[in-house]
């Protein structure tokens, strides 16, 4: 008899594995889950109205129509719920890995402390968020005046691109968490703030965030000039509508720096013990 | 990686030494300060030895568990675990170890233990024949055919205890790493778990590193034992010698249905406590050997029954502590 050789189940295979074993914990109470997925879908909702009722009031804001900012609501809510649903083990990394030393556990484990992060929990609550985003983005499409044919193609770049980002920001919050697990809500600035700023046009904002949310977090490339490129619409600060065919690829870029970052801080941890 | 040669041992470890800087006043200004964890230690256990590893609290342990686990980067010094450095290819040194803490799950709190362990195997990437007698072998000696289906959440903390045991195991690993593994436990179940590691040993050749609080866990397994403290090693022999070493003497009680006697004892022997129907005796063997002594006072008159005893193996340890200012 021959032993059989020895095979590694690849990354994927494995996440795809830990993924379902997290859906099926999750939907082991679905009462709980459905609450909390209808609730995560009405807040969220409640949110857009707010919206809706100024345009509805007077039209259209500063040259933007509600069509526009539908569609950039839209795009930043799916891509976040993208980054929500990926990203549970980085966001509760502090509390649940740092302080109680699971972090440990983890590294026993012969794989990427980023692939048993990642399948720490496929998270189906931001379902509702998801669900509320794609709805306002193609109502967005279809209140829109001038939307390109190119948009198919552009706008699932700017999700995927959106998505990338968030999740880098919450690999960059549980980076953080190795040198204090303490005041971290600040990263929330760039996670829920990064919500709230996405979903108006650019322009709406003072210069210093303008650069802030365009060099920095690069929210600008991932949602507003993929909008602009999408529904044809001239940007009043001058930027060429062509960028947001391609500035969605800043968000991987993000990512990738913040994954850097990621194996820095764990070498750091492994060297200093604390 | 391989290295030149084939190291003998299972572990190896020489001159590991490991210091944490921390901030004094835990300001970010305030100024450093260095404190040594492990100044220099060296020690090896071959293939297939139970040794236990003990000491108390702040003395070093866990800093050197965590090093030969591979997850924290010593200062300086060698280690060889299966021929591997643990901290320079952490997913290959890990996969060829197994580590229980008694105080964290390995195992999801939210899934079944037979989930649990099939997740394992994905992780470690059992092959499934192999995945298949090992989850049938571990199941019958560690009897967790009744909590196979039960999530972990509702287990007992003797039953989930089993359960991680299983579960550092379910990859064949060839040294487990046991830290504290019988906190906490029941009587039924500690014992359980001693005989089970006894026989891994035994059965499997698995070389075993036990650190606990639990002197009888030591006095049960341990072929060995390496005492540490203050960061270094204090003592490295079979427990025997440990405690000839450091308490010797032995207690001799004697039970009368009277008044006991006054007794002009031997020398090494000295009457330690009296009540009014007993007497305890404290006599060291290597000047007077038990049975001499229980010639010289066999013949009293009054003398019910007699019992001789060793000091427990806390004591022992608690002597050696002190004795070391540990």
């Amino acid at each position: 008899m021959t032993q059989p050789p020895a095979r590694t189940l690849s990354a994927l295979g494995l996440y795809r594995r830990m993924a379902g074993a997290s859906i099926v914990a999750q939907l082991r109470y679905p009462g709980t889950f459905a609450i909390q997925a209808i609730g995560n879908f009405v807040t969220t909702l409640l949110g857009f109205f707010g919206i809706w009722s100024l345009f509805r009031r007077f039209g259209s804001i500063a040259g933007w129509d509600i069509g526009t900012v539908a569609v950039l609501y839209g795009l930043v809510n799916v891509a976040f719920a993208v980054a929500e649903t990926l990203g549970r083990g980085f966001e509760v990394f502090g509390g649940e890995y740092v302080r109680t030393g699971s972090f440990d556990r983890l590294l026993l484990r012969p794989r990427s402390t980023l692939l048993l992060l990642l399948g720490h929990e496929l998270r189906l609550r931001p379902i509702g968020r998801f669900l509320q985003g794609a709805f306002v983005l193609i109502a967005g499409l279809w209140l829109a005046p001038h939307v390109q044919w190119s948009a198919v193609l552009v706008l699932p770049l700017a999700i995927a691109g959106g998505a990338a980002m968030f999740l880098g920001v919450l690999i960059g919050q549980a980076a953080l968490c190795f040198i204090t697990v303490e005041g971290l809500e600040v990263v929330n600035v760039l996670t829920y703030g990064g919500v709230e700023a996405g979903q108006y046009p650019l322009t709406m904002f003072g210069r210093w965030l303008r650069r802030f949310i365009t060099f920095v977090l690069p929210l600008a490339a991932v949602c507003y000039y993929p909008a602009l490129f999408s529904l044809n619409h001239p940007d009043p600060l001058g930027v060429p509508t062509w960028i947001g065919a391609l500035s969605p690829l800043a968000g991987f870029a993000f990512l990738g720096v913040m994954v850097l970052i990621w194996h820095r801080a764990v070498a750091g941890y492994v060297s200093s013990g604390s | 990686m391989q290295p030149p040669f084939p190291a003998p041992d299972a572990i190896t470890v020489k001159n590991l030494r490991k210091t944490y800087t921390v901030r004094e006043g835990g300001s970010w200004r305030g100024k450093t300060r260095e404190i040594v964890a492990l100044d220099g230690i060296s020690f090896s256990v071959p293939k297939g030895q139970i040794a236990g590893f003990i000491g108390p609290n702040g003395a070093g342990k866990s800093t050197a568990i965590k090093i030969l686990s591979g997850i924290l980067r010593p200062t300086s010094g060698e280690v060889q675990v299966n021929g591997l450095v643990p901290w320079t290819n952490r997913v290959a040194h890990v996969a060829r170890i197994g580590v229980v803490f008694g105080q964290r799950t390995q195992l999801w709190w939210d899934l079944s233990v037979g989930e649990g362990l099939a997740l394992l195997r994905d992780i470690y990437s059992v092959e499934p024949e192999r995945f298949a007698r090992n989850r049938a072998r571990l199941a019958d000696a560690l009897d967790l055919g009744g909590i196979m289906d039960q999530s972990v959440r509702q287990l007992s903390l003797g039953q989930r205890m089993r359960a991680e045991i299983a579960a550092s195991l379910i990859h064949d690993p060839d040294i487990l790493i046991l830290d504290e593994p019988t906190i906490g436990l029941d009587a039924p179940s500690k014992l359980a778990v001693r005989a089970f590691v006894h026989e891994l040993c035994q059965d499997r050749g698995t070389t075993v590193l036990l650190t606990t609080h639990d002197m009888h866990d030591i006095e049960a397994l341990a072929e060995r034992v390496i005492v540490i403290g203050h960061g270094r090693i204090l003592a490295d022999s079979p427990f025997e010698d440990l405690r000839m070493t450091t308490l010797s003497e032995r207690i001799l009680e004697l039970d009368f249905h009277g008044t006991p006697p006054e007794l002009a004892l031997p020398a090494g022997a000295v009457e330690t406590a009296r009540a009014p129907h007993s007497l305890t005796i404290t006599f060291d063997p290597r000047q007077i050997p038990a049975p001499a002594l229980v010639a010289h006072v066999g013949h009293l008159s009054g003398l019910d029954d007699l019992r001789i005893s060793r000091p427990s193996i806390d004591e022992i340890i608690t002597r050696f502590y002190a004795d070391h200012a540990a």
